[in-house]
């Protein structure tokens, strides 16, 4: 009998009736993305297009601005001139070497830190000290220490790429969970495993993610260490192209500084896909 | 190996946690320690594992642990600890790795206590893709492959749903019935205690402190069976235990 009366409140539609029922409605909308791929590089175009239109059409003067196009042309004759590799190799040599060792370095004293009271007293105050100081003012003193050349250059990218990776590195390793930890040591695993094989996999994610803002940080000071005493690199480029009022040149540097930051972006992106596979 | 816990009492600061506590674990048995929420039972079982010291009072082992046991006192955790970086497999290689066990070995050890687990497909699986119930599976097998003299489980069932707390009991209770590990079973749970345990140690709230020893006689195997008697003798623990509760609930809304 009441079986009979479910099945027809549930087989009737939720239509408003005689009764003055009515649907509930539907407030749990919103806050929420939904994925649009299409768009961003959509954004990109448009931008560009507009650009282009606006100065073929004389609404953007070409002496604020150039053209893409032209800064386009700018880019092929460095292209042509085999310049770009020069330039591009100069570059990316200083950024390797300087990201590189300024990450090692800044892993290491960041699991240090992380790892023994003694180091964590004595360092973090000096880290705390030195991380603010705008490695860019110290130029001088790089060139005076390390030399005009090459030294000086790696030394900015290096000093300014350690000091967030320390940072995250010893964030990282203090948001491990802490049992996972004691289990390691109710298994009676050594120091060294619990550090190898619990630790640095638990503070990766804030290692990679940290690399995201050294990387970013690195390709700012190349092109300050580049503006002083650099003969090819892309901030040399940039440098003599101001200096020049020659716009289209130094929208052409700009962009590959662009190009290079989404590059290294995206190979972090890839890695953190590869070592971090276990997240998603 | 037999542990004896002999009048230990421990303090952090100014709160007493646990005082004069003293009993005993025998081969193949297992002890189950209940009490309030607040009451040290977990401390109490650090303590027994040597991952924290008491104050005073002293935990002792006697006798040689079995022959080729690796890690003689092996806890069971109340959220798995398992690293989400390692598969099943991996997971149980981790804590063989450091005893030299390796390749060949190390695969015929995961295979022996997969299967004693009834985990063998899922030994490629990572922690993310299984429930609850299969998590506290795979740390089970991981306790068992380090061959233990005591097994130490902090409320291994407490995160579980109660449908998947009484499959798991039930495994517990084959293990045990095939197997005859001995364990000391930290619990809240009077259910499980009733179920798994050979003898209750039932504590008042803060300070902990021992408020009997109830000993069960019933095979575990049979108890299922007998489920009146283990109601009669839950409900018994329960008149121990609820003026304590009471309190031990109250106590905490103070502080709050």
């Amino acid at each position: 009998m009441s079986d009979e009366r479910v099945a027809r409140t549930t087989g009737e539609t939720v239509r408003p009736t005689a009764g003055g029922e009515r649907q509930v409605p539907f407030r749990g909308g919103g806050f929420r993305h939904r994925p649009l791929g299409v768009v961003s590089p959509l954004v990109f175009v448009v931008l560009i297009l507009v650009w282009e239109l606006g100065s073929r059409w004389g609404i953007i003067s070409d002496i604020a601005l150039p053209a893409p196009s032209e800064a386009f042309q700018a880019f092929m004759a460095l292209v042509e001139t085999g310049m770009l590799w020069k330039h591009l190799g100069a570059s990316l040599y200083r950024l390797l070497i300087g990201w590189t060792i300024g990450s090692l370095l800044g892993i290491a004293v960041g699991l240090m830190i992380a790892l023994f009271s003694l180091a964590r007293a004595g360092l973090l105050p000096l880290v705390s000290a030195l991380f603010p100081i705008p490695k860019i003012a110290l130029l001088p003193l790089f060139i005076i220490w390390f030399g005009i050349g090459e030294g000086s250059k790696v030394a900015t990218i290096l000093f300014g790429t350690f000091f967030p990776t320390v940072i995250a590195t010893y964030g990282g390793v203090d948001n491990v969970d802490r049992n996972l930890i004691r289990m390691g040591q109710s298994f009676g695993l050594s120091w060294l495993s619990i550090v190898r094989k619990i630790i640095v996999p638990g503070a990766l994610p804030a290692i990679l993610s940290g690399f995201r803002i050294s990387a970013s940080i690195a390709i700012v000071l190349l092109v300050a260490a580049e503006m002083i005493g650099a003969e090819f690199g892309i901030g040399a480029y940039i440098l003599m192209a101001g200096a020049l009022f020659a716009t289209d040149q130094l929208i052409a540097g700009v962009a590959m500084l662009s190009v290079l930051g989404l590059t290294i972006g995206w190979l972090i992106g890839r890695a953190e896909r590869v070592l971090l596979g276990w997240r998603t | 190996m037999k542990i004896i816990l002999d009048d230990v009492s421990h303090r952090y600061g100014e709160t007493e946690v646990l005082k004069n506590i003293s009993f005993s674990l025998a081969d193949g048995e297992i002890v189950c320690i209940i009490g309030p929420s607040g009451c040290g039972k977990s401390t109490l079982l650090r303590f027994v594992g040597g991952l924290e010291r008491p104050e005073s009072g002293k935990v002792l082992l006697s006798g040689e642990p079995p022959a080729g046991s690796l890690n003689p006192l092996t806890y069971v955790f109340q959220d798995f600890a398992l690293l989400p970086w390692r598969t099943v497999e991996g997971n149980i290689s981790l804590v063989l790795e450091d005893h030299g066990i390796r390749d060949g070995k190390a695969r015929e050890v995961i295979d022996d206590v997969l299967a004693r687990t009834k985990l063998t497909d899922f030994r490629k699986a990572w922690p993310r893709q299984l429930s609850g119930g299969m998590k506290q599976r795979v740390a089970i097998a991981r306790a068992l492959s380090v061959r233990p003299a005591v097994m130490l489980m902090d409320e291994p069932l407490s995160a579980l749903d109660s449908q998947t707390r009484e499959l798991l009991m039930d495994d517990l209770v084959d293990l045990w019935t095939r197997e005859g590990f001995s364990a000391c079973y930290v619990t809240h749970n009077l259910a499980e205690a009733v179920r798994l345990g050979h003898r209750i140690v039932v504590l008042s709230r803060r300070p902990g402190e021992i408020r009997e020893i109830v000993e069960i006689d019933i095979p575990l195997a049979q108890r299922l069976d007998r489920l009146p008697e283990l109601d009669r003798l839950q409900r018994r623990i329960w008149t121990i235990m609820r003026d304590e509760a009471r309190a031990a609930d109250m106590e905490i809304a103070d502080v709050g």
